[in-house]
């Protein structure tokens, strides 16, 4: 499982975890994200994020 | 839909050739600056605030809107091609030159008072105006691209704004906690030290959260913000070595104009708008609704696009030439440069952005960003009532 980092705001999407909060189930898995979907933080789209190396 | 090629984007472009004016502009200011100096005409000392404050108003009206979008299939292409970039780090190669210049002349000429004001708020519209390039490549992923824009920065001694910006303004934009987000009934005079005061401790909050879940303490050397004023110190300091400590009165004024300028625009970009707030306590997702958008040329070519800020707020990695234009976004009737001219002027920035923002929520202010204290005030001129339900 990998983490997307926000390259704004810093925001973490973890695959593992998902947004279930959001209706994203934990697992989830980047690819499958909607391609509209957008920052919780601070409304950038999914270009604007990163993978990052997990801990 | 297929994507295009980089020589195919081009032609998408309509200002592909006017960009280079964005430091065109500062080579032009040079060079009356230097006029000015060597045939002693005080009055081209203030070049930068009489284009700033009245020709590229004036231009903007005259030459007018473009808002074409490139299509979609051409974005990538347009992000892509290198010459937009090149053209923000020969920005900034010309900002630093010219900042030593001023710096020197300040330092060694004789000057009476009047030219010495002449110079320094020339510079300080340089190093203002070299904010928005700061900022155009601090939301960049590529490490150069962030290493410039701290070093844009040094000059103006607002490295902060990097950290608060991108961390800070753009997660809590439109909303009462945004120390960058003015409010309905606030003026630019009371907004300015607000958020002057306010986006310092933002950055330096921001850095130290970040730092400590890194388990590291706030005074790191990782801490971008201080590394940044570190920046501005070194800066500082081998000016005054080289041109006299007698600089630093000129260093701290032109600082100050600087970032007052970039805080003039910061006014104008969200001013009223007001994100809602949802049932589980979180404000509602960035939208296009969200921020004060223009499509005059002449100021969009000088600040890299910065007035498609709506989609600037959605797509903040998103490179300058290709950022949209919204039909559905709020439109402020003239480029930031008027704009800002207004906002130093309350009651006509009032009469002008007030009507505006009501029509905005359909008569319904409570749904806009109020300055604390003035709501009664307002809602008492701008009665709620007569809208609700419309909304
Ligand atoms: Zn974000």
């Amino acid at each position: 499982m990998r983490k997307w980092q926000c390259a704004v705001c810093g925001f973490i999407y973890d695959e593992a975890e998902g947004l279930p909060e959001e209706g994203i189930a934990p697992g989830t898995r980047w690819e499958d994200i909607p391609d509209d979907w957008t920052c919780p933080d601070c409304g950038a789209s999914k270009d604007d994020f990163e993978m990052v190396p997990t801990d | 839909m297929e994507a295009l090629s980089i020589e195919q984007a081009r032609d998408y472009d309509h200002k592909r050739y006017l960009w280079p004016m964005g430091f065109g502009i500062i080579l032009l200011i040079g060079a009356l600056t230097s006029v000015g100096l060597y045939a002693g005409m005080t009055l081209f000392l203030f070049s930068a605030p009489l284009i700033t404050y009245g020709v590229i108003p004036l231009m903007d009206w005259l030459i007018g809107k473009d808002s074409a979008n490139p299509p979609e299939e051409a974005l990538a292409a347009l992000e892509s091609d290198p010459y937009y970039r090149w053209l923000t780090y020969i920005y900034v190669g010309i900002e630093l030159v010219f900042f030593a210049f001023l710096a020197y002349v300040v330092g060694t000429f004789q000057l009476s008072w009047l030219e010495w004001f002449g110079l320094t708020w020339t510079t300080g519209i340089l190093t203002g105006v070299s904010i928005n390039t700061a900022h155009e490549l601090g939301h960049k992923k590529p490490r150069l691209e962030r290493w410039l824009a701290m070093i844009a920065l040094a000059p103006v001694a607002y490295g902060h704004f990097y950290v608060e910006h991108n961390k800070g303004h753009h997660r809590r934009v439109a909303t009462p906690q945004d120390p960058a987000s003015a409010r309905m009934g606030e003026s630019f005079w009371r907004f300015l030290p607000r958020t002057m005061v306010l986006s310092v401790a933002s950055a330096w909050r921001i850095e130290k959260e970040r730092l400590a879940r890194k388990g590291k303490c706030a005074f790191s050397s990782d801490n971008e913000v201080l590394q940044a004023w570190a920046m501005t110190a070194v800066l500082w300091f081998a000016l005054m070595a080289a041109f006299g400590t007698q600089l630093l009165p000129f260093l701290v004024l032109q600082a100050f104009l600087g970032a007052s300028l970039l805080e003039a625009v910061n006014y104008v970009e969200h001013y009223g708008l007001l994100r809602r707030k949802m049932d589980n306590g979180r404000f509602e997702r960035v939208q296009p609704a969200h921020s004060w958008n223009n499509d005059h040329i002449v100021t969009n070519v000088f600040l890299f696009h910065l007035q498609r800020h709506s989609d600037h707020h959605a797509h903040p990695t998103r490179r300058y030439q290709a950022l949209r234009h919204f039909d559905d976004a709020p439109e402020l009737p003239t480029g930031y440069a008027g704009m800002i001219l207004l906002a130093y002027v309350p009651w006509l920035w009032f009469r002008v952005m007030d009507p505006r923002v009501v029509r905005h929520y359909r008569g319904d202010i409570r749904r806009a960003n109020l300055q604390p204290g003035r709501e009664e005030k307002l809602l008492a001129r701008y009665p709620a009532a007569d809208a609700a339900g419309e909304g």
